[in-house]
């Protein structure tokens, strides 16, 4: 049996995903927390007479604090491995991947283990949105003085 | 009428999303570092200001807020004191994010254990 032979076996023999459902219920688990996210800012406006910028910077607070001590009890991996990019693109993902890293890393201790690894997946985000956002900046005002 | 927008707008970049993971060999930090690049590029355009205004929640729950707040709180910075504004400012917005997300992970490691 030749490598390519091989592949095409590897290919066919593989478990095939879902794409189509895959898609729809990223559809609905992304659109579902915007839309609960919708719902607590307007608690947040309208019971606690938040302004708007306000209760966007509340929302993701929590979320992050929602999606933390999901993750950190244990029910949060399965819905990520069933929502997928559902809860990843959200913040709610951004919290899982550090909250993740950092109980995974837990047992190498607490500078080796998580303070090394906190940011291991979601470092990458910090570091490209600070990098891009700092050189457009620079470029903004190059252009606009 | 917000719940809706917020829903599908949410709803539409989580399935593109997911169809760009299904079908390419790019992993979720491929797709959540870009997603936060295009929010600060679409920031940078004006663009994302105004998806923010059409479709509230919607937007701001999304990854590419991150870098939506990022450009805005350089400008701002800028703005209010010169050069050293772009520095100091950049975090102040997503700073919420970053110091809740540290300080909750790090007490919730602590009272927790991994599941295997």
């Amino acid at each position: 049996m030749n490598r390519d032979e091989y592949q095409k076996l590897v290919k066919k023999m593989s478990p095939k995903e879902p794409k189509l459902r895959n898609a729809i219920v990223a559809f609905l688990t992304g659109g579902l927390v915007a839309f609960i996210g919708e719902v607590i800012i307007n608690i947040l406006m309208n019971s606690f007479g938040l302004a708007r910028v306000d209760s966007y910077a509340w929302l993701s607070f929590i979320l992050i604090l929602f999606a933390t001590f999901m993750t950190a009890t244990g029910k949060f991996d399965s819905l990520v491995s069933k929502a997928k990019c559902g809860l990843i693109i959200p913040t709610t993902g951004f919290a899982h991947s550090i909250q993740s890293a950092a109980l995974d890393y837990k047992r190498d201790g607490f500078i080796t283990g998580i303070g090394a690894n906190l940011f291991k997946l979601a470092g990458s985000v910090i570091l490209y949105g600070i990098v891009s956002a700092f050189f457009l900046a620079i470029l903004k005002v190059a252009i606009y003085g | 009428m917000m719940y809706l927008k917020a829903f599908i707008f949410s709803g539409l970049i989580c399935l593109i999303c997911q169809v760009i993971l299904d079908n390419t060999k790019v992993t979720p930090g491929h797709i959540t570092s870009t997603l936060t690049v295009i929010g600060a590029i679409l920031s940078f355009l004006g663009i994302y200001g105004k998806i923010v205004d059409c479709f509230g929640a919607g937007a701001t729950i999304l990854i590419s807020n991150f870098g939506h707040m990022l450009y805005e709180g350089a400008i701002t910075g800028f703005e209010e004191c010169g050069a050293l504004g772009i520095f100091t400012g950049m975090l102040s917005n997503p700073g919420i994010s970053l110091v809740s997300v540290i300080v909750f992970s790090f007490i919730f490691t602590i009272l927790f254990k991994a599941k295997d």
